[in-house]
């Protein structure tokens, strides 16, 4: 049990430093699409690490197929909505950033 | 532990809704929506294991389905503006 709630703290600690890290890119990158890049490193690495730290914490087995669906969920939409944000603005004509280009 | 883990969510919906408020263009604003959606439902399941009550998760699955449902109707709406009819297009133009 020790050895559970270490893991499961460890892999925690790991998801929220992912999340945070994403959060900050989202806010420092220069244009869209390296900003969704930083929004893809929250939905991936850092819920996934969250929901298995939690998984290892789990007190029935209800509880954790319903953290399981979550994940599932998750992988799937997360992808899938960054690849759409990302053909629209391509479509729409937003300009990709080069090195020296002004903030936007 | 898990509260501190509620204090990065927390700070990271800050940041993705102050990205929101700035951000230049509708893209800017629809990935941020969608980032704070998604740490919406890690905190709503983060929040379960913290009050003892793990029937949260339910909530949570609702959530990820609405969040994802919402960034894909949005983009319909403002590329086609009309969520239901399939225009007059040819094949490779869907959102």
């Amino acid at each position: 049990m020790i050895v559970l709630d270490i893991l499961s703290a460890v892999l925690l600690a790991a998801g929220a430093l992912f999340v945070l890290s994403g959060g900050v890119g989202l806010l420092r990158f220069p244009d869209f699409y390296t900003r969704i890049h930083a929004a893809g490193i929250t939905d991936s690495a850092g819920a996934g690490l969250i929901l298995l730290g939690l998984l290892l914490r789990t007190p029935s087995w209800e509880t954790g197929i319903r953290l399981l669906i979550i994940m599932l969920f998750l992988a799937l939409t997360g992808p899938t909505a960054s690849y759409v944000l990302a053909f629209a603005a391509r479509r729409d004509g937003v300009p990709i950033w080069r090195a020296g280009d002004r903030r936007r | 532990m898990i509260v501190a883990v509620m204090a990065a969510l927390l700070v990271t919906m800050v940041l993705a809704l102050a990205r929101a408020f700035l951000g230049p263009g509708r893209y800017n604003r629809i990935l941020a929506i969608n980032v704070f959606g998604t740490k919406t439902v890690l905190f709503v399941a983060v929040a379960g294991y913290l009050f003892g009550r793990p029937e949260f998760l339910d909530i949570g699955i609702l959530y990820a389905l609405v969040n994802f449902v919402a960034v894909v109707a949005v983009l319909r709406l403002t590329h086609y503006d009309d969520l239901a009819e399939e225009p007059a297009t040819d094949g490779e133009e869907r959102t």
